[in-house]
Protein backbone atom coordinates (compact mmCIF):
# COMPACT_ATOMS: atom_id res chain seq x y z
CA UNK A 1 0.00 0.00 0.00
CA UNK A 2 1.13 3.52 -0.62
CA UNK A 3 -0.15 6.51 1.18
CA UNK A 4 -1.53 8.59 -1.60
CA UNK A 5 -0.68 12.29 -1.46
CA UNK A 6 -3.39 14.83 -2.08
CA UNK A 7 -3.97 16.23 -5.55
CA UNK A 8 -2.64 19.56 -4.33
CA UNK A 9 0.63 18.01 -3.28
CA UNK A 10 0.84 16.09 -6.54
CA UNK A 11 0.24 19.30 -8.47
CA UNK A 12 3.48 20.82 -7.22
CA UNK A 13 6.47 19.73 -9.31
CA UNK A 14 9.76 18.87 -7.61
CA UNK A 15 11.99 21.86 -6.92
CA UNK A 16 14.16 22.94 -9.84
CA UNK A 17 17.08 23.25 -7.47
CA UNK A 18 16.98 19.61 -6.39
CA UNK A 19 18.74 18.11 -9.45
CA UNK A 20 21.61 20.55 -9.17
CA UNK A 21 21.94 19.77 -5.55
CA UNK A 22 22.47 16.11 -6.43
CA UNK A 23 25.18 16.93 -8.97
CA UNK A 24 26.90 19.21 -6.46
CA UNK A 25 26.88 16.42 -3.88
CA UNK A 26 28.86 14.14 -6.22
CA UNK A 27 31.61 16.62 -6.84
CA UNK A 28 34.45 17.72 -4.59
CA UNK A 29 35.37 21.30 -3.95
CA UNK A 30 32.28 22.97 -5.20
CA UNK A 31 32.14 26.69 -4.60
CA UNK A 32 28.52 27.50 -4.18
CA UNK A 33 26.97 30.71 -5.38
CA UNK A 34 23.65 28.95 -5.05
CA UNK A 35 22.83 29.76 -1.46
CA UNK A 36 20.08 32.14 -0.43
CA UNK A 37 21.26 32.64 3.11
CA UNK A 38 23.88 34.82 4.79
CA UNK A 39 27.37 33.42 5.30
CA UNK A 40 27.67 35.47 8.49
CA UNK A 41 26.82 34.09 11.88
CA UNK A 42 24.04 35.60 13.93
CA UNK A 43 25.42 38.64 15.80
CA UNK A 44 26.88 37.56 19.13
CA UNK A 45 24.57 39.67 21.25
CA UNK A 46 21.56 37.89 19.74
CA UNK A 47 23.15 34.47 20.19
CA UNK A 48 23.97 35.37 23.77
CA UNK A 49 20.40 36.39 24.45
CA UNK A 50 19.23 33.05 23.09
CA UNK A 51 21.70 31.19 25.29
CA UNK A 52 20.74 33.19 28.36
CA UNK A 53 17.06 32.57 27.76
CA UNK A 54 17.81 28.83 27.64
CA UNK A 55 19.87 29.02 30.81
CA UNK A 56 16.96 30.69 32.51
CA UNK A 57 14.70 27.91 31.35
CA UNK A 58 12.57 30.08 29.13
CA UNK A 59 11.43 27.23 26.99
CA UNK A 60 7.64 27.33 27.10
CA UNK A 61 5.23 28.51 24.44
CA UNK A 62 4.77 32.24 24.15
CA UNK A 63 1.58 34.09 23.26
CA UNK A 64 0.28 32.82 19.91
CA UNK A 65 1.13 36.03 18.16
CA UNK A 66 4.56 36.17 19.75
CA UNK A 67 5.91 37.76 22.90
CA UNK A 68 4.27 41.08 23.47
CA UNK A 69 7.64 42.69 24.08
CA UNK A 70 8.95 41.44 20.75
CA UNK A 71 5.87 42.69 18.89
CA UNK A 72 6.38 46.10 20.47
CA UNK A 73 9.98 46.05 19.46
CA UNK A 74 9.06 45.08 15.89
CA UNK A 75 6.51 47.89 15.78
CA UNK A 76 9.17 50.42 16.81
CA UNK A 77 11.67 49.01 14.38
CA UNK A 78 9.45 49.02 11.29
CA UNK A 79 8.21 52.50 12.19
CA UNK A 80 11.72 53.76 12.51
CA UNK A 81 13.27 52.03 9.51
CA UNK A 82 10.43 51.84 7.00
CA UNK A 83 7.86 54.32 8.18
CA UNK A 84 5.34 51.54 8.80
CA UNK A 85 2.85 52.04 11.65
CA UNK A 86 1.39 48.85 13.15
CA UNK A 87 -0.25 48.16 16.48
CA UNK A 88 1.67 45.44 18.33
CA UNK A 89 -1.51 44.17 19.98
CA UNK A 90 -3.47 43.34 16.86
CA UNK A 91 -1.57 44.10 13.69
CA UNK A 92 1.59 42.04 14.08
CA UNK A 93 2.10 38.28 14.19
CA UNK A 94 5.42 36.58 14.88
CA UNK A 95 5.91 33.41 12.84
CA UNK A 96 8.38 30.58 12.29
CA UNK A 97 10.25 32.40 9.54
CA UNK A 98 8.76 34.63 6.90
CA UNK A 99 8.01 31.31 5.20
CA UNK A 100 5.29 30.53 7.69
CA UNK A 101 3.85 34.02 7.35
CA UNK A 102 3.66 33.59 3.57
CA UNK A 103 1.95 30.23 3.94
CA UNK A 104 -0.53 31.59 6.51
CA UNK A 105 -1.45 34.43 4.19
CA UNK A 106 -2.16 32.12 1.26
CA UNK A 107 -4.27 29.89 3.42
CA UNK A 108 -6.06 32.76 5.13
CA UNK A 109 -6.90 34.80 2.03
CA UNK A 110 -6.99 32.46 -0.96
CA UNK A 111 -10.09 30.38 -1.64
CA UNK A 112 -10.04 27.43 -4.02
CA UNK A 113 -10.15 28.84 -7.52
CA UNK A 114 -8.90 32.29 -6.53
CA UNK A 115 -6.20 33.74 -8.72
CA UNK A 116 -2.91 34.87 -7.27
CA UNK A 117 -0.79 37.04 -9.52
CA UNK A 118 2.93 36.67 -8.81
CA UNK A 119 5.48 39.11 -10.11
CA UNK A 120 8.24 36.89 -11.47
CA UNK A 121 11.05 35.96 -11.43
CA UNK A 122 10.51 35.49 -7.73
CA UNK A 123 11.25 33.44 -4.67
CA UNK A 124 10.33 29.83 -5.31
CA UNK A 125 7.90 29.22 -2.46
CA UNK A 126 5.03 31.43 -3.59
CA UNK A 127 3.78 29.16 -6.35
CA UNK A 128 3.60 25.99 -4.27
CA UNK A 129 2.06 28.05 -1.45
CA UNK A 130 -0.76 29.11 -3.76
CA UNK A 131 -1.30 25.58 -5.01
CA UNK A 132 -1.39 24.12 -1.50
CA UNK A 133 -4.07 26.69 -0.69
CA UNK A 134 -6.06 25.59 -3.74
CA UNK A 135 -5.51 28.81 -5.65
CA UNK A 136 -4.36 29.41 -9.19
CA UNK A 137 -1.14 31.05 -10.12
CA UNK A 138 -0.98 33.87 -12.62
CA UNK A 139 2.63 34.67 -13.44
CA UNK A 140 3.35 38.31 -14.24
CA UNK A 141 6.75 38.73 -15.86
CA UNK A 142 9.17 41.50 -15.04
CA UNK A 143 11.89 42.31 -17.53
CA UNK A 144 15.46 43.39 -17.61
CA UNK A 145 14.50 46.40 -19.79
CA UNK A 146 12.43 47.60 -16.83
CA UNK A 147 15.21 46.76 -14.37
CA UNK A 148 13.02 43.86 -13.26
CA UNK A 149 10.51 46.25 -11.73
CA UNK A 150 6.85 45.34 -11.94
CA UNK A 151 4.90 47.54 -14.34
CA UNK A 152 1.20 48.17 -14.88
CA UNK A 153 1.64 47.21 -18.55
CA UNK A 154 2.76 43.73 -17.55
CA UNK A 155 -0.01 43.45 -14.98
CA UNK A 156 -2.55 44.39 -17.63
CA UNK A 157 -1.07 42.13 -20.26
CA UNK A 158 -1.09 39.16 -17.92
CA UNK A 159 -4.72 39.77 -16.95
CA UNK A 160 -3.94 40.57 -13.34
CA UNK A 161 -6.91 42.94 -13.21
CA UNK A 162 -9.04 39.86 -12.54
CA UNK A 163 -6.77 38.41 -9.90
CA UNK A 164 -7.58 38.36 -6.20
CA UNK A 165 -4.12 38.67 -4.76
CA UNK A 166 -0.87 40.14 -6.04
CA UNK A 167 2.48 38.97 -4.64
CA UNK A 168 5.50 41.23 -4.89
CA UNK A 169 8.97 40.87 -3.44
CA UNK A 170 11.33 43.84 -3.41
CA UNK A 171 14.29 43.84 -2.94
CA UNK A 172 13.86 40.79 -5.10
CA UNK A 173 15.08 37.26 -4.87
CA UNK A 174 16.49 36.33 -7.45
CA UNK A 175 17.11 39.52 -9.45
CA UNK A 176 18.25 41.93 -6.74
CA UNK A 177 15.86 44.51 -8.18
CA UNK A 178 14.27 47.17 -6.00
CA UNK A 179 11.18 49.34 -6.44
CA UNK A 180 11.16 52.98 -5.44
CA UNK A 181 8.14 54.97 -4.33
CA UNK A 182 7.50 56.27 -7.85
CA UNK A 183 7.57 52.70 -9.19
CA UNK A 184 5.18 51.49 -6.50
CA UNK A 185 2.57 54.20 -6.94
CA UNK A 186 1.16 52.99 -10.28
CA UNK A 187 1.10 49.42 -8.92
CA UNK A 188 -0.81 50.67 -5.89
CA UNK A 189 -3.30 52.48 -8.18
CA UNK A 190 -3.78 49.26 -10.11
CA UNK A 191 -4.32 47.26 -6.93
CA UNK A 192 -6.91 49.71 -5.65
CA UNK A 193 -8.68 50.00 -8.96
CA UNK A 194 -8.99 46.23 -9.34
CA UNK A 195 -9.44 45.49 -5.67
CA UNK A 196 -6.35 43.32 -5.26
CA UNK A 197 -4.96 42.26 -1.92
CA UNK A 198 -1.19 42.72 -1.98
CA UNK A 199 1.31 40.41 -0.31
CA UNK A 200 4.60 42.22 -0.05
CA UNK A 201 7.60 40.12 0.94
CA UNK A 202 10.13 42.60 2.28
CA UNK A 203 12.55 40.23 3.92
CA UNK A 204 15.48 41.89 2.13
CA UNK A 205 14.37 45.41 3.12
CA UNK A 206 17.57 46.13 5.07
CA UNK A 207 19.72 44.97 2.19
CA UNK A 208 19.56 47.90 -0.19
CA UNK A 209 22.64 49.58 -1.58
CA UNK A 210 21.35 52.68 -3.21
CA UNK A 211 18.89 54.50 -0.98
CA UNK A 212 16.47 53.13 1.59
CA UNK A 213 13.70 50.64 1.11
CA UNK A 214 10.12 51.80 0.55
CA UNK A 215 7.26 49.51 1.49
CA UNK A 216 4.21 49.45 -0.75
CA UNK A 217 2.12 49.54 2.44
CA UNK A 218 3.22 53.16 2.93
CA UNK A 219 1.74 54.24 -0.40
CA UNK A 220 -1.61 56.02 -0.04
CA UNK A 221 -4.57 53.72 0.41
CA UNK A 222 -2.45 50.56 0.49
CA UNK A 223 -2.16 49.86 4.17
CA UNK A 224 -5.64 48.37 4.43
CA UNK A 225 -5.09 45.95 1.54
CA UNK A 226 -1.51 44.89 2.14
CA UNK A 227 0.15 42.16 4.18
CA UNK A 228 3.86 42.79 4.70
CA UNK A 229 6.21 39.88 5.39
CA UNK A 230 9.56 40.33 7.01
CA UNK A 231 11.88 38.39 9.28
CA UNK A 232 15.27 37.93 10.83
CA UNK A 233 16.79 35.42 8.42
CA UNK A 234 18.55 37.76 6.04
CA UNK A 235 19.54 41.07 7.64
CA UNK A 236 20.16 39.51 11.04
CA UNK A 237 21.67 36.30 9.70
CA UNK A 238 19.27 34.14 11.69
CA UNK A 239 18.05 31.63 9.08
CA UNK A 240 18.30 28.60 11.35
CA UNK A 241 16.48 30.29 14.19
CA UNK A 242 13.32 30.45 12.09
CA UNK A 243 11.78 33.76 12.99
CA UNK A 244 9.70 36.09 10.87
CA UNK A 245 6.61 38.22 11.10
CA UNK A 246 3.68 39.65 9.21
CA UNK A 247 2.16 43.12 9.44
CA UNK A 248 -1.36 43.97 8.37
CA UNK A 249 -4.78 45.25 9.38
CA UNK A 250 -6.12 43.71 12.60
CA UNK A 251 -8.77 41.52 10.94
CA UNK A 252 -6.28 40.10 8.49
CA UNK A 253 -3.66 39.33 11.10
CA UNK A 254 -6.45 37.82 13.22
CA UNK A 255 -7.33 35.49 10.35
CA UNK A 256 -3.72 34.43 9.96
CA UNK A 257 -3.45 33.91 13.68
CA UNK A 258 -6.42 31.55 13.55
CA UNK A 259 -4.36 29.14 11.43
CA UNK A 260 -1.10 29.86 13.21
CA UNK A 261 -2.53 29.07 16.65
CA UNK A 262 -3.48 25.58 15.53
CA UNK A 263 -0.62 24.83 13.16
CA UNK A 264 2.25 26.33 15.14
CA UNK A 265 0.91 27.53 18.52
CA UNK A 266 3.74 30.02 18.67
CA UNK A 267 7.06 30.75 17.02
CA UNK A 268 10.23 29.32 18.61
CA UNK A 269 10.70 30.92 22.02
CA UNK A 270 14.49 30.91 22.02
CA UNK A 271 14.48 32.63 18.67
CA UNK A 272 12.12 35.29 19.99
CA UNK A 273 14.63 36.18 22.68
CA UNK A 274 17.39 36.34 20.10
CA UNK A 275 15.24 38.56 17.89
CA UNK A 276 14.47 40.95 20.73
CA UNK A 277 18.17 41.44 21.28
CA UNK A 278 18.83 41.67 17.55
CA UNK A 279 16.44 44.61 17.30
CA UNK A 280 17.68 46.11 20.52
CA UNK A 281 21.41 46.13 19.99
CA UNK A 282 22.56 44.69 16.69
CA UNK A 283 22.06 47.62 14.37
CA UNK A 284 25.79 48.00 13.87
CA UNK A 285 26.21 44.35 13.04
CA UNK A 286 23.55 44.73 10.38
CA UNK A 287 25.26 47.82 8.95
CA UNK A 288 28.57 45.97 8.82
CA UNK A 289 27.09 43.02 7.01
CA UNK A 290 25.37 45.33 4.56
CA UNK A 291 28.71 47.05 3.87
CA UNK A 292 30.34 43.72 3.17
CA UNK A 293 27.55 42.65 0.86
CA UNK A 294 27.84 45.92 -0.98
CA UNK A 295 31.56 45.41 -1.58
CA UNK A 296 30.97 41.93 -2.82
CA UNK A 297 28.14 43.16 -5.02
CA UNK A 298 30.41 45.68 -6.68
CA UNK A 299 33.10 43.07 -7.06
CA UNK A 300 30.78 40.54 -8.66
CA UNK A 301 29.11 43.03 -10.99
CA UNK A 302 32.43 44.32 -12.19
CA UNK A 303 33.81 40.81 -12.75
CA UNK A 304 30.79 39.81 -14.83
CA UNK A 305 31.29 42.86 -16.97
CA UNK A 306 34.93 41.92 -17.46
CA UNK A 307 33.97 38.39 -18.36
CA UNK A 308 31.65 39.89 -20.93
CA UNK A 309 28.42 38.57 -19.47
CA UNK A 310 25.56 41.04 -19.49
CA UNK A 311 24.56 41.69 -15.93
CA UNK A 312 21.74 43.66 -14.39
CA UNK A 313 22.86 46.19 -11.77
CA UNK A 314 21.25 44.65 -8.71
CA UNK A 315 20.54 47.18 -5.96
CA UNK A 316 19.20 44.98 -3.22
CA UNK A 317 19.27 41.55 -1.53
CA UNK A 318 22.47 39.52 -2.05
CA UNK A 319 21.91 38.26 -5.55
CA UNK A 320 22.92 39.32 -8.99
CA UNK A 321 21.31 38.10 -12.14
CA UNK A 322 23.61 37.86 -15.17
CA UNK A 323 22.53 36.67 -18.61
CA UNK A 324 24.06 33.48 -19.92
CA UNK A 325 26.14 33.86 -23.08
CA UNK A 326 24.53 33.00 -26.41
CA UNK A 327 24.34 29.35 -27.30
CA UNK A 328 23.38 28.25 -23.80
CA UNK A 329 20.17 27.88 -21.93
CA UNK A 330 20.43 28.83 -18.28
CA UNK A 331 19.97 25.19 -17.30
CA UNK A 332 22.79 24.04 -19.58
CA UNK A 333 25.11 26.75 -18.39
CA UNK A 334 24.39 26.02 -14.74
CA UNK A 335 24.81 22.28 -15.18
CA UNK A 336 28.01 22.49 -17.25
CA UNK A 337 29.71 25.09 -15.10
CA UNK A 338 28.94 22.92 -12.08
CA UNK A 339 30.25 19.72 -13.68
CA UNK A 340 33.29 21.26 -15.37
CA UNK A 341 34.33 24.00 -12.98
CA UNK A 342 32.68 23.10 -9.70
CA UNK A 343 30.77 26.35 -9.40
CA UNK A 344 27.17 26.07 -8.29
CA UNK A 345 24.74 28.67 -9.61
CA UNK A 346 20.98 28.56 -10.01
CA UNK A 347 19.34 28.81 -13.46
CA UNK A 348 16.84 31.67 -13.64
CA UNK A 349 14.01 29.46 -14.99
CA UNK A 350 13.56 28.06 -11.51
CA UNK A 351 12.19 31.44 -10.43
CA UNK A 352 9.46 31.59 -13.03
CA UNK A 353 8.77 33.61 -16.16
CA UNK A 354 11.30 36.28 -17.02
CA UNK A 355 14.09 34.27 -15.43
CA UNK A 356 14.98 32.30 -18.56
CA UNK A 357 18.48 32.86 -19.89
CA UNK A 358 19.67 34.17 -16.54
CA UNK A 359 21.57 32.84 -13.56
CA UNK A 360 21.07 33.67 -9.95
CA UNK A 361 24.40 34.36 -8.33
CA UNK A 362 24.44 34.73 -4.57
CA UNK A 363 27.22 36.78 -3.09
CA UNK A 364 26.50 35.64 0.42
CA UNK A 365 29.91 33.98 0.18
CA UNK A 366 33.38 35.16 1.25
CA UNK A 367 35.34 37.26 -1.21
CA UNK A 368 38.07 34.68 -1.64
CA UNK A 369 35.54 32.16 -2.81
CA UNK A 370 33.77 34.70 -4.97
CA UNK A 371 37.03 35.59 -6.65
CA UNK A 372 37.87 31.96 -7.33
CA UNK A 373 34.34 31.19 -8.53
CA UNK A 374 34.42 34.08 -10.97
CA UNK A 375 37.83 33.03 -12.25
CA UNK A 376 36.36 29.62 -12.95
CA UNK A 377 33.30 31.08 -14.64
CA UNK A 378 35.61 33.23 -16.74
CA UNK A 379 37.58 30.14 -17.80
CA UNK A 380 34.34 28.34 -18.61
CA UNK A 381 33.06 31.20 -20.73
CA UNK A 382 36.40 31.60 -22.50
CA UNK A 383 36.32 27.93 -23.43
CA UNK A 384 32.73 27.66 -24.56
CA UNK A 385 31.37 30.99 -25.66
CA UNK B 1 37.61 58.34 2.97
CA UNK B 2 38.91 56.09 0.21
CA UNK B 3 42.15 55.78 2.23
CA UNK B 4 40.19 54.33 5.09
CA UNK B 5 38.33 51.91 2.83
CA UNK B 6 41.51 50.74 1.17
CA UNK B 7 43.17 50.27 4.55
CA UNK B 8 40.28 48.25 5.86
CA UNK B 9 40.42 45.97 2.87
CA UNK B 10 44.19 45.54 3.11
CA UNK B 11 43.86 44.69 6.77
CA UNK B 12 41.21 42.16 5.90
CA UNK B 13 43.49 40.59 3.33
CA UNK B 14 46.78 42.13 2.22
CA UNK B 15 46.77 39.92 -0.83
CA UNK B 16 43.80 41.61 -2.44
CA UNK B 17 45.14 43.00 -5.67
CA UNK B 18 44.67 46.60 -6.68
CA UNK B 19 42.17 45.31 -9.21
CA UNK B 20 40.18 43.49 -6.51
CA UNK B 21 40.09 46.57 -4.31
CA UNK B 22 39.13 48.73 -7.25
CA UNK B 23 36.19 46.44 -7.98
CA UNK B 24 35.02 46.53 -4.38
CA UNK B 25 35.32 50.25 -3.84
CA UNK B 26 34.43 51.53 -7.25
CA UNK B 27 37.78 53.37 -7.47
CA UNK B 28 40.00 53.12 -10.53
CA UNK B 29 42.78 50.58 -10.29
CA UNK B 30 45.38 53.36 -10.67
CA UNK B 31 43.74 55.31 -7.86
CA UNK B 32 44.00 52.30 -5.59
CA UNK B 33 47.64 51.88 -6.48
CA UNK B 34 48.27 55.54 -5.78
CA UNK B 35 46.51 55.40 -2.41
CA UNK B 36 48.46 52.29 -1.38
CA UNK B 37 51.73 53.86 -2.48
CA UNK B 38 50.94 56.98 -0.53
CA UNK B 39 50.04 55.02 2.58
CA UNK B 40 53.26 53.04 2.28
CA UNK B 41 55.30 56.16 1.63
CA UNK B 42 53.81 57.97 4.60
CA UNK B 43 54.63 55.00 6.80
CA UNK B 44 50.98 54.28 7.58
CA UNK B 45 51.23 50.84 6.03
CA UNK B 46 54.39 49.38 7.57
CA UNK B 47 54.47 45.96 6.02
CA UNK B 48 52.55 42.89 4.98
CA UNK B 49 52.70 39.60 6.83
CA UNK B 50 51.06 36.21 6.87
CA UNK B 51 48.90 35.27 9.83
CA UNK B 52 50.18 31.85 10.88
CA UNK B 53 48.58 29.19 13.01
CA UNK B 54 51.76 27.60 14.39
CA UNK B 55 49.81 24.82 16.01
CA UNK B 56 49.13 23.46 12.54
CA UNK B 57 52.85 23.01 11.82
CA UNK B 58 55.11 20.20 12.97
CA UNK B 59 57.90 22.62 13.88
CA UNK B 60 57.85 23.86 17.38
CA UNK B 61 57.44 27.56 17.76
CA UNK B 62 57.43 29.04 21.21
CA UNK B 63 55.91 32.34 22.04
CA UNK B 64 55.69 34.27 25.24
CA UNK B 65 54.01 37.41 26.44
CA UNK B 66 56.34 39.18 28.83
CA UNK B 67 55.35 41.85 31.32
CA UNK B 68 58.16 44.28 32.04
CA UNK B 69 58.50 46.79 34.83
CA UNK B 70 61.11 49.48 34.50
CA UNK B 71 62.59 52.22 36.64
CA UNK B 72 63.29 55.45 34.84
CA UNK B 73 66.06 57.82 35.81
CA UNK B 74 66.88 61.33 34.71
CA UNK B 75 68.73 60.18 31.59
CA UNK B 76 66.57 57.29 30.46
CA UNK B 77 62.97 57.44 29.23
CA UNK B 78 60.59 54.72 28.06
CA UNK B 79 61.66 55.44 24.50
CA UNK B 80 65.28 54.63 25.22
CA UNK B 81 64.48 51.31 26.82
CA UNK B 82 62.04 50.45 24.05
CA UNK B 83 64.61 51.23 21.39
CA UNK B 84 67.08 48.90 22.99
CA UNK B 85 64.60 46.04 23.34
CA UNK B 86 62.98 46.43 19.95
CA UNK B 87 66.29 45.77 18.26
CA UNK B 88 66.30 42.13 19.33
CA UNK B 89 64.90 39.98 16.51
CA UNK B 90 63.27 37.71 19.11
CA UNK B 91 60.98 40.58 20.10
CA UNK B 92 57.96 40.53 17.82
CA UNK B 93 55.92 43.22 19.48
CA UNK B 94 56.58 45.78 22.16
CA UNK B 95 54.05 48.15 23.62
CA UNK B 96 54.01 50.63 26.47
CA UNK B 97 50.85 49.95 28.40
CA UNK B 98 48.94 51.39 31.31
CA UNK B 99 48.26 49.35 34.42
CA UNK B 100 50.31 47.11 36.67
CA UNK B 101 53.33 46.92 34.44
CA UNK B 102 55.02 49.15 31.89
CA UNK B 103 55.80 47.19 28.76
CA UNK B 104 54.05 44.34 27.13
CA UNK B 105 56.48 42.35 25.00
CA UNK B 106 55.90 39.43 22.62
CA UNK B 107 58.85 37.11 22.20
CA UNK B 108 59.28 34.20 19.79
CA UNK B 109 61.83 31.40 19.64
CA UNK B 110 62.33 27.79 18.61
CA UNK B 111 62.19 26.33 22.10
CA UNK B 112 61.25 27.22 25.64
CA UNK B 113 64.92 27.04 26.47
CA UNK B 114 65.78 29.60 23.82
CA UNK B 115 63.07 31.99 24.92
CA UNK B 116 63.94 31.64 28.61
CA UNK B 117 67.58 32.19 27.88
CA UNK B 118 66.81 35.26 25.86
CA UNK B 119 64.76 36.75 28.67
CA UNK B 120 67.21 35.92 31.42
CA UNK B 121 70.36 36.79 29.50
CA UNK B 122 69.33 39.70 27.31
CA UNK B 123 66.26 41.29 28.80
CA UNK B 124 66.51 40.96 32.56
CA UNK B 125 70.05 42.39 32.71
CA UNK B 126 68.98 45.68 31.12
CA UNK B 127 69.69 47.96 34.10
CA UNK B 128 66.37 49.85 34.06
CA UNK B 129 64.30 46.67 34.04
CA UNK B 130 63.23 45.85 37.56
CA UNK B 131 60.98 42.87 36.91
CA UNK B 132 59.92 40.45 34.18
CA UNK B 133 56.95 38.11 34.26
CA UNK B 134 56.87 35.60 31.42
CA UNK B 135 53.68 33.96 30.18
CA UNK B 136 54.20 31.20 27.64
CA UNK B 137 51.50 31.04 25.02
CA UNK B 138 49.81 27.67 25.17
CA UNK B 139 47.20 28.00 22.47
CA UNK B 140 46.30 30.88 20.24
CA UNK B 141 42.69 31.27 19.23
CA UNK B 142 42.84 34.48 17.28
CA UNK B 143 45.65 36.46 15.67
CA UNK B 144 45.37 39.80 13.92
CA UNK B 145 41.62 39.57 13.83
CA UNK B 146 41.66 36.11 12.27
CA UNK B 147 40.29 33.15 14.19
CA UNK B 148 42.60 30.15 14.27
CA UNK B 149 42.02 26.48 14.82
CA UNK B 150 39.84 24.16 12.80
CA UNK B 151 38.08 26.50 10.43
CA UNK B 152 34.67 24.94 10.81
CA UNK B 153 33.39 23.73 7.49
CA UNK B 154 30.65 25.61 5.76
CA UNK B 155 27.96 22.99 5.94
CA UNK B 156 25.28 25.11 4.40
CA UNK B 157 23.39 23.54 1.55
CA UNK B 158 25.09 24.20 -1.77
CA UNK B 159 21.72 25.37 -3.03
CA UNK B 160 19.01 27.04 -1.01
CA UNK B 161 15.99 29.11 -1.96
C1 LIG C 1 12.05 36.41 -0.70
C2 LIG C 1 12.15 35.46 0.43
N1 LIG C 1 11.14 35.36 1.30
C3 LIG C 1 11.20 34.51 2.33
C4 LIG C 1 12.28 33.68 2.54
C5 LIG C 1 12.27 32.74 3.71
O1 LIG C 1 12.64 33.38 4.87
P1 LIG C 1 12.53 32.73 6.32
O2 LIG C 1 13.88 32.11 6.61
O3 LIG C 1 12.25 33.88 7.21
O4 LIG C 1 11.46 31.73 6.29
C6 LIG C 1 13.36 33.75 1.66
C7 LIG C 1 14.51 32.85 1.83
O5 LIG C 1 15.29 32.60 0.94
C8 LIG C 1 13.29 34.66 0.58
O6 LIG C 1 14.29 34.76 -0.30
Amino acid sequence: MTIEPSDRVKAVPPSGIRRFFEIAEERDEVISLGVGEPDFSTPWAARDAAITSLEQGKTSYTANRGKRELRESIADYVADRFDLGYDPAEEIIVTAGASEAVDLAFRAFVDPGDTVAIAQPSYISYEPGVIFAGGEVLPVPTRKEDEFRLTVEELDAAGAADADVLVVCYPNNPTGAIMREEDLEPIADFAREHDLTVFSDEIYAELTYDGDHTSIATVDGMRERTIVFNGFSKAHAMTGLRLGYALGPADAIGAMNKIHQYAMLSAPTTAQYAALEALDSCENDVREMVDQYDRRRQFVLSRFREIGMDVFEAKGAFYCFPEVPEGFTAEEFAEDVLREQGVAVVPGDVFGVGGEGHLRISYATGLEDLREALTRIEAFVAEHA
Amino acid sequence: MSEREVLELLRENARYSAADIARMTGLEEQEVEAVVEELEGAGVVRGYQAVVDWDKLEDERVRAEVELNVRLDRETGYGDIAERLARFPQVKALRLVSGDYDFDMEVEGDSIREVSQFISEKVAPVPEITQTVTHYVMTSYKENGIELGDGEDDDRLSFSP
